[in-house]
């Protein structure tokens, strides 16, 4: 089967299959003058000859000779809602007239879809380029540009992925509660690190999509769901390439000129070496000449980004660089999940990434190897949280981000199940996504409480101290 | 008032999928199955820029054929047609043109306006053409049966030719 331009295209004989699965036939020719002509009709399949047989049509004569086409096509009835289940095959051939003056329908090209085997989204991805070529058509017969919208609102979800940062705003959060805990807290300094952090994600959001859409791994994807495959803004045409350039620069500048606010009014060298630092490794995650991401270094440069950077670079904002042990154990169990996140959203996207040199663990790796890591991995986020709390490190209500371990269960069992099943993974991906969510809430949760607790019940023990 | 039989007219209301067959450069007849609409004179249907195709053939040759056949998508009807006209394309805008059809639609696959809703999510395939079909000629068989020659009804201002 060959569906690489959307287009479904089967050998003839696996037309005949297909069409001997529907009750009837449907045969379409042109007629002397010029209009198709379509009835419905009985058929007899001779596979091994690879022949249909039908009855003449009353009253209507078929051009023998002539090139004709068999359609079977279904739908299931949904009332209220509509239909599904939708399938269709088309086969072309030519008849002829036997000696008892039946026809007979010999097969030479065959078309079609169902759903069950090819699903609608990605039936759609298959027919980007055609839509391409059809707004050029139109364009030109218009004398005018037209191009696909979507409303501003909608455009600038869709472009810059806004939903993802709430994996900046848990880091920086928690390192903005640390500190604050401790006694430290300027409210224009948080602001303007969530600001800041924020940029930074948003920047790194659209460069990778202008990255992606350079080398082509976006362009070869046609599973990309809502978690995965980068936002397609380019490759539908809804944004220019160069547009997404300006727009991750834009927000590059957002971030760079908020680091500087922050480095005049509360500078730190752990600042200046974190804020540098987050800034190189957002921009060369898929940007030559590292490309980091190429390399089988996206997951650890993503942990290292939003786990310890984001959350010690805001704790460090409000403690007017004083460091403690505190801010970068908590950023453990973090940057382990999130990169989990990319992780996980990685596994639908290996064949496109493979195809494109994109060299994330889960091309590198077999499919055992990435379940079971995944299982490790988020065992050691869970566990380096009981072991902060044991050291005395983390405040004992930190224990409270252990609640969402149940999903890292279902997480796996959806990895074993639809491993190869982009559409099955999305709900999958969501678990993941809580995952982080869940425990990055709690935690910062758990230091609102040692905040409160600090200030009504001063002689609570929030810590564990070891004799 | 429409010239086509109310039998007829009584199929393209209660269809929810009709087979329309264009035909290519090269004189090979495609079929495409669609949604169909009557607006009280015309059939309308509308097609993503995604799945084009239908839309190129159209413009290159606006004769076409829509086979109601299916007594599945027809409501348990078991009488057939097919209706053959001249199609036009309207795609002045393909962001908006067609949510002038959207309450026909709606009206055979409610689940459209939450598909909608969701317009963030799929872009491409709500810009769309509409495809407008004047009837032509039409063949009506009350049994279904194709055994039994049909009863074929012309508009009596038709030329023959397409429009």
């Amino acid at each position: 089967m060959d569906v690489r331009s959307g287009v479904a295209m089967f050998e003839p004989a696996e037309g005949l299959r297909r069409l001997e699965a529907f009750p009837f036939a449907l045969v379409t020719w042109v007629g002397e003058d010029g209009y198709p002509m379509s009835a419905a009709i009985n058929v007899q399949m001779d596979a091994q000859r690879g022949v249909v047989e039908f009855d003449a049509i009353a009253g209507l004569d078929l051009p023998l000779g002539a090139e004709l086409s068999l359609t079977g096509s279904h739908i299931r009835p949904q009332p209220g809602i509509g239909y599904d289940e939708r399938r269709h095959v088309t086969v072309w051939g030519h008849a002829g007239r036997d000696p008892l003056g039946r026809l007979k329908f010999v097969p030479t090209a065959a078309w079609g879809w169902d759903e069950a085997a090819i699903p609608f989204p990605e039936y759609i991805e298959r027919q980007v380029g055609q839509s391409r070529r059809y707004l050029t058509r139109v364009s030109s017969e218009l004398g005018r540009v037209v191009r696909p919208r979507l409303s501003l609102g909608w455009l600038t979800l869709r472009a810059t992925r806004l939903p993802f940062v709430s994996a900046t705003l848990i880091p920086v959060l928690i390192g903005i509660a640390i500190a604050a805990a401790q006694g430290a807290f300027d409210l224009f300094a948080a602001v303007l690190t969530i600001i800041g952090a924020a940029a930074v994600h948003l920047g790194l959001n659209v460069a990778n999509d202008v990255f992606d859409a350079r080398s082509g791994a976006d362009e070869s994807n046609v599973n990309p769901t809502q978690y995965s495959g980068g936002s397609r803004v380019i490759q539908y045409g809804l944004v220019s390439l160069r547009r997404m350039a300006a727009i991750s620069a834009a927000f590059y500048a957002i971030a760079i000129g908020a680091g500087i606010v922050l480095l005049l009014t509360r500078f730190s060298m752990a600042l200046l070496v974190i804020g540098v630092l987050g800034i190189l490794l957002s921009l060369f995650y898929t940007a030559p000449p590292l490309k980091l991401v190429y390399r089988g270094l996206g997951e650890l440069t993503t942990a290292i980004g939003f786990g310890p950077l984001m959350l010690v670079g805001a704790y460090v904002v409000q403690t007017l660089g004083a460091l403690s042990p505190e801010p970068f154990v908590a950023s453990i169990p973090i940057a382990l999940l999130v990169a989990l996140i990319l992780y996980v959203n990685e596994v639908p996207d290996r064949p496109s990434d493979g195809r494109a040199g994109k060299r994330t663990l889960p091309v590198i790796l077999s499919r055992e190897a990435v379940i079971n890591g995944y299982v490790l991995a988020a065992a050691a986020a869970f566990i380096s949280i009981v072991l902060g709390v044991l050291a005395g490190v983390l405040p004992i209500p930190a224990l409270a981000a252990l609640l969402p371990l149940p999903l890292v269960l279902r997480v796996r069992d959806g990895l074993v199940r639809y491993y190869d099943q982009p559409y099955g993974l999305m709900a999958v991906m969501a678990v993941n996504i809580r995952v982080h969510l869940l425990v990055g809430v709690l935690l910062f949760g758990a230091y609102m409480v040692v905040l409160a607790l600090t200030r009504l019940a001063p002689g609570i023990p929030l810590f564990i101290r070891w004799p | 008032m429409s010239w086509l039989p109310k039998p007829v007219v009584e199929l393209i209301e209660t269809a929810l999928v009709t087979e329309l067959s264009v035909v290519r450069k090269d004189r090979r007849p495609i079929t495409y199955p669609l949604i169909p609409m009557w607006d009280g004179e015309k059939i309308l249907m509308t097609s993503s820029i995604l799945f084009s195709r239908k839309l190129e053939h159209l413009k290159d040759n606006p004769r076409v054929s829509l086979s109601f056949s299916d007594p599945v998508a027809l409501g348990g009807r078991t009488d057939r047609a097919t209706i053959q006209g001249d199609a036009r394309v309207i795609d002045g805008d393909p962001h908006t043109d067609w949510e002038q059809v959207l309450p026909l639609w709606s009206a055979k696959e409610p689940v459209i306006t939450e598909f909608l809703k969701a317009r963030v999510a799929f872009p491409l395939f709500f810009e769309r053409s509409v495809i407008e079909v004047m009837p032509r000629r039409v063949f009506y068989w009350p049994d279904g049966d194709t055994a039994h020659a049909p009863e074929v009804t012309t508009d009596a201002g038709w030329t023959g030719k397409a429009a």
